[in-house]
């Protein structure tokens, strides 16, 4: 399967079919190869401080990790065949109630097995972070050795 | 919170169903808590949104951090005698097996008691407890009982 082309194809086809990312109503704001944009609108369940009405740390977890995978995923041409390895979160502060999500993630290295990436959740000025994150993802998890870069179809 | 206020006030545990259920991504998640005496295992009850992979199927990387972090929470909750809900100051998650779609379960050890911050460990499991398929530790910012500005 080639690449997309066009951006607004591959933004919906990329969270396709992944039922948690439906269930945050996640999706991805923008893409380049090794570089993604994605959004969690603001719910009233994953309020995780009913006082404060700040959202989850465990929503943040969730986008981070996920934006981290498709701009791993949009560099190597391995989606569904990446996973996690370890992920490592600073909170910088409190994300304020009733604003959107957004997590800016890069991928900055990919070796044979190994992808490095980090990501920034912010919600009005991605210089003032709610959250940010490095991340190491094992590559071809699913697929037999020697055939790298095969899709999703053929697991 | 109201429930931690209340407990402290009562000088006893919080009621941690009661916490749960008062927490509405907890209940989004689907976290449960089976408490014996200061022994603590949380379930994460499986259901079908919870998936990330849904080729293998596999449970999202986000949720079972997720899972962790709650996990901690609430062991701490337990422990601590604060007034609110502690926060996370940073988490490392180590993902050693993919999350089957089956209830996980996880345990927490505070490593550290600070008076401000307290240093966390929690191990998530499925069918076995010797076969993690996770594991986070981090830190918490804790607000003690009548503590003092600073």
């Amino acid at each position: 399967m080639s690449e997309p082309t066009d951006p607004q194809s591959a933004l919906g086809f990329l969270l396709a079919g992944i039922p948690h990312a439906s269930a945050l109503k996640l999706h991805v704001v923008s893409l380049e190869p090794g570089k993604a944009i994605c959004r969690v609108p603001f719910a009233e369940q994953l309020i995780g401080n009913p006082d404060t009405r700040v959202i989850h740390g465990g929503v943040i977890t969730a986008l981070l990790d996920n934006a981290c995978g498709i701009a791993v995923g949009s560099r190597t041409s391995l989606r569904g065949q990446i996973a996690t390895l370890d992920l490592r979160i600073d909170y910088m502060k409190s994300a304020t109630p009733d604003e959107d999500i957004l997590a800016f993630a890069e991928c900055f290295k990919v070796t044979r097995n190994i992808a490095f990436a980090r990501g920034i959740a912010y919600q009005t000025d991605r210089d003032d972070p709610v959250a940010t994150c490095a991340a190491a993802f094992m590559l071809r998890t699913r697929s037999q050795p020697g055939k790298p870069g095969t899709d999703q179809g053929s697991t | 919170m109201d429930i931690l206020k209340r407990a402290l006030a009562e000088g006893r545990k919080p009621d941690l169903k009661e916490l749960v259920e008062a927490i509405p991504y907890c209940r989004f998640l689907g976290v449960e808590t089976d408490q014996k005496g200061t022994e603590l295992t949380t379930i994460l009850r499986f259901s079908d949104r919870l998936i990330g992979n849904p080729m293998l199927p596999a449970l999202h990387g986000g949720v079972v951090g997720a899972f962790l972090e709650i996990t901690a929470v609430i062991q701490l909750l337990l422990e601590a005698e604060t007034e609110e809900i502690p926060k996370p100051v940073d988490i490392g998650i180590d993902y050693l097996r993919s999350g089957r779609p089956i209830d996980t379960f996880a345990r927490a050890t505070v490593t550290k008691h600070g008076r401000r911050v307290c240093n966390v460990r929690v191990e998530a499991w499925q069918d076995e407890h010797t076969r993690p398929i996770a594991a986070l530790h981090g830190h918490f910012l804790i607000k003690p009982r009548s503590a003092e500005s600073d």
